[in-house]
């Protein structure tokens, strides 16, 4: 049940284990769940009534961290910390992260940063990007502030490409200005898949996701599930994309049934 | 060597008040008081004070009926030890080590040092002429062991000394059971015994001692464990007092400064003195303290307080950088000096090699560091869980690099939110049943139908913190129908005595 649209390599040439930039073929236009580490530096456009965006940039990063490849000569699995930038304004609209509902894997390497000005949340931001002990960073500023422009946001850029540290920047209430992101996705919440044991509870988390503009892959809206971003959600999820067809209404899964599924999964 | 100085505290204050003995404000009567529960009680006093009746112990009250001049000034035991620890430091000029002895005496170990003085007896002639000349009414006694020099200095004659030759037994005969440094109540005891004297327990069968105080552990409730003691048969460990000091490097500058890049330079040179003093003791520095003495007299000071001990020169400038920007130089500064009042043991750490300075780019500390400065502590935590029911207190915000504690695992089928509001918004809603779930709310002038939901899950309130009239909570995890997921609750049951109509709450974000 695999398709890619116009895919010019087999499919079995995208599995997601592979590490970025070595087995995947220059010429593959489709974004796929797996290969999000080639971009460092991601933006999502949410609204703030909503953490839809949030979830969408750490459900990105885990399935970045799944995607990575671990360092053969390291001798304990990575547990590296991450870091959580916020200014006022979004603190304020959108709330706290709240330790009990991130993932387990992510749980106890948090720290947060609460910066009163988006000033001083691009400094968190950029500081965070130039740490070597730091797995990723996840930053959310409210609206369109002066600070955040091309030059800023330019900045953030180079400094996660030339330190390999990812970045996923949640704009929350903002206007697409310009921006210098590799990647812009468009959050927004979907209606969740029933759970198989009580149909009237919300699932897993789901997010229609719009990429409107990427350097490297084509333009795209998919529906986005990530069954192991909840603490309760089962300790081998991933995230899985369902490509919204422009034309036909063709839901393809664009990721193979993976073997090492528990059958718990239905 | 023992020390006793039997007036440290009133010794202390003659010293401040800067007056000799029996002169001046120490020729009234006086007495040094402490509060109680039962009002003030005198817990020293000067010798004027003493001839007029004052006794250590009594209340302020009656001995004010004895003596109606008695003036009073408060106690300060905190300042007496702090005073007595100094005096152990300066007495290490006469033993490798001292212990101090509370609350007014001192031990110094002489052990092979005697003849840096010349003898014995020159040593101890030697400690109570610096003693004496210091102002302090103190009495010294040197023996074989720290209990008999003990015994000696509180109730032997006045500058004893013990040698190994003498037998201590006989020596010791004379004094008071007391002079054993047992408690009050096994003191009584002996005395109601009958044992007034060391000589008298020396007559007494070792088996019938051992007999009587067969349930006393500690040394200072068993005379037989202290008499063993005096006589050198057990060892008796003491707990030294060792001086640290604190790291300090200054600059002292020929022609006072104005400008800011020199202070940077100055800075920078402190920087790498400091770093090299940190890097001979094996310690990194937790909290620097710049000082800026100007011209005029004034005294600058900026602190910095550093996630994990650090020593390199140039985070230790950059993080001071963003504090100098206030400064006002006046007329210029002439001394500056970095200290380190708080430091811990760094191992000294491989140079960076070819592979690694490749890789630049901070270290977790380092970075925390460069938040905290700009952004203040505050701004820089992670959660840390803590043992609560109700979800706002369930997670605490502590300081990013504090260890884990240990704590319960929660139930992996509580379904918790990713974003919790820092206070709950209340929402208005549209029952579709009285006393069930609601169909529809409205949230930040948005209505929101709800399409699936789950729960309640009823959260009590914490009976054991709160008052009684809290109401409970009944939390439901819902997805409306545009897919957007929350955790909403309501607050309190319609008919429960504790208000009116329950209200209806939203808390969190799920993703």
């Amino acid at each position: 049940m695999t398709r890619i649209d116009s895919a010019p390599v087999p499919a079995s040439a995208a599995t997601p284990a592979l590490p970025p930039g070595f087995g995947v073929p220059a010429r593959i236009s489709r974004w796929l769940p797996g290969l999000a580490a080639t971009c460092h530096h991601s933006e999502v456009f949410a609204s703030s009534a909503e953490a839809s965006g949030a979830g969408l940039a750490l459900a990105l990063a885990l399935d970045a961290l799944r995607a990575a490849t671990p360092d053969p000569a390291a001798d304990v699995p990575d547990e590296r910390a991450w870091l959580w930038v916020q200014d006022k304004t979004a603190l304020r609209l959108s709330g706290r992260p709240y330790r009990p509902g991130l993932p387990a894997a992510l749980r106890h390497r948090l720290i947060h940063v609460a910066a009163d000005k988006p000033e001083d949340a691009l400094f968190a931001l950029e500081e965070g990007l130039r740490c070597r002990d730091l797995a990723f960073v996840i930053g959310e500023i409210a609206g369109n502030p002066r600070a955040l422009n091309f030059t800023a946001s330019r900045r953030l850029s180079l400094a996660a490409e030339k330190h390999g540290v990812p970045l996923w920047l949640v704009r929350l209430d903002a206007k697409r200005d310009l921006g210098a992101a590799r990647m812009r996705w468009d959050a927004a919440p979907a209606p969740s898949q029933p759970p198989r044991w009580n149909p009237q509870a919300p699932g897993a988390p789901s997010w229609a996701a719009g990429l409107f503009r990427a350097h490297t892959f084509q333009p795209g809206q998919w529906i986005l599930r990530d069954d192991g971003l909840v603490p309760h959600g089962r300790p081998h999820g991933k995230l899985v994309a369902d490509q919204v067809a422009d034309a036909s209404p063709d839901h393809g899964d664009l990721v193979r049934r993976a073997g090492d599924r528990p059958l718990a999964a239905g | 060597m023992a020390i006793w100085c039997g007036a440290l505290a009133i010794d202390r204050w003659r010293l401040g008040e800067g007056c000799a003995p029996g002169e001046g404000a120490d020729a009234e009567p006086l007495a040094l008081i402490a509060d109680t529960a039962h009002g003030p009680r005198i817990t020293a006093a000067n010798r004027a004070g003493l001839e007029s009746g004052a006794r250590a112990g009594t209340m302020l009250a009656d001995a004010r009926a004895l003596c109606p001049q008695l003036a009073v000034r408060p106690a300060d035991p905190a300042g007496d030890l702090a005073f007595l620890e100094s005096l152990a430091l300066w007495a290490q000029r006469w033993g490798p080590w001292s212990a101090i002895d509370p609350p007014d005496g001192l031990l110094v170990d002489t052990t092979g040092a005697a003849h840096l003085f010349g003898g014995e007896a020159a040593m101890l002639a030697d400690a109570r002429h610096l003693l004496a000349r210091r102002g302090l009414a103190a009495r010294a006694a040197m023996a074989p062991t720290a209990g008999a020099a003990w015994a000696l200095a509180h109730h032997g004659p006045d500058g004893a000394l013990l040698v190994d030759s003498e037998d201590i037994t006989a020596r010791l005969a004379a004094l008071p059971v007391a002079a054993l440094r047992l408690d009050e109540d096994v003191l009584v005891l002996l005395r109601r015994l009958g044992l007034k004297r060391l000589g008298d327990l020396a007559g007494i069968d070792r088996d019938a001692l051992a007999r009587r105080f067969r349930t006393r552990r500690s040394p200072a409730a068993n005379p037989l464990m202290r008499l063993d003691q005096l006589l050198g048969s057990v060892p008796e460990p003491l707990l030294p007092v060792i001086g640290v000091v604190m790291p300090m490097v200054q600059r002292r500058l020929a022609e006072p400064i104005r400008h800011r890049d020199l202070l940077d330079r100055v800075l920078a040179d402190l920087a790498r003195d400091m770093a090299r003093l940190l890097e001979a003791q094996g310690q990194g520095a937790r909290r620097l303290e710049l000082g800026l003495w100007k011209v005029d007299g004034e005294v600058l000071v900026r602190r910095l307080e550093m996630a994990a001990a650090a020593r390199d020169p140039g985070h230790v400038c950059r993080l001071f950088a963003a504090r100098l920007d206030d400064v006002d130089a006046g007329f210029g500064i002439e001394l500056v000096r970095l200290r380190a009042p708080w430091t811990e043991p760094l191992v000294m750490a491989q140079a960076e090699l070819d592979a690694a300075a490749e890789r630049h780019g901070t270290s977790l500390a380092a970075c925390i560091d460069r938040l905290t400065v700009r952004l203040g502590a505050e701004a820089v935590r992670r959660p840390l869980p803590h043992a609560s029911h109700l979800p706002e207190r369930a997670q605490r915000w502590c300081p990013p690099l504090d260890p884990q504690p240990g704590a319960q695992e929660t139930f992996d089928f509580h379904a918790r939110p990713l974003k919790l509001l820092d206070r709950a918004e209340p929402i208005a809603v549209i029952y579709e049943a009285p006393g069930g779930l609601p169909r529809l709310f409205r949230w930040r002038g948005t209505i929101h139908e709800i399409a699936r939901a789950e729960g309640p899950e009823r959260i009590a309130p914490e009976w054991w913190r709160e008052k009684s009239t809290v109401r409970l909570r009944d939390y439901y995890r819902i997805e409306d129908s545009t897919g957007r997921r929350y955790w909403i609750y309501r607050h309190g049951l319609a008919g429960d005595g504790r208000g009116g109509a329950p209200e209806w709450f939203l808390q969190g974000l799920a993703p």
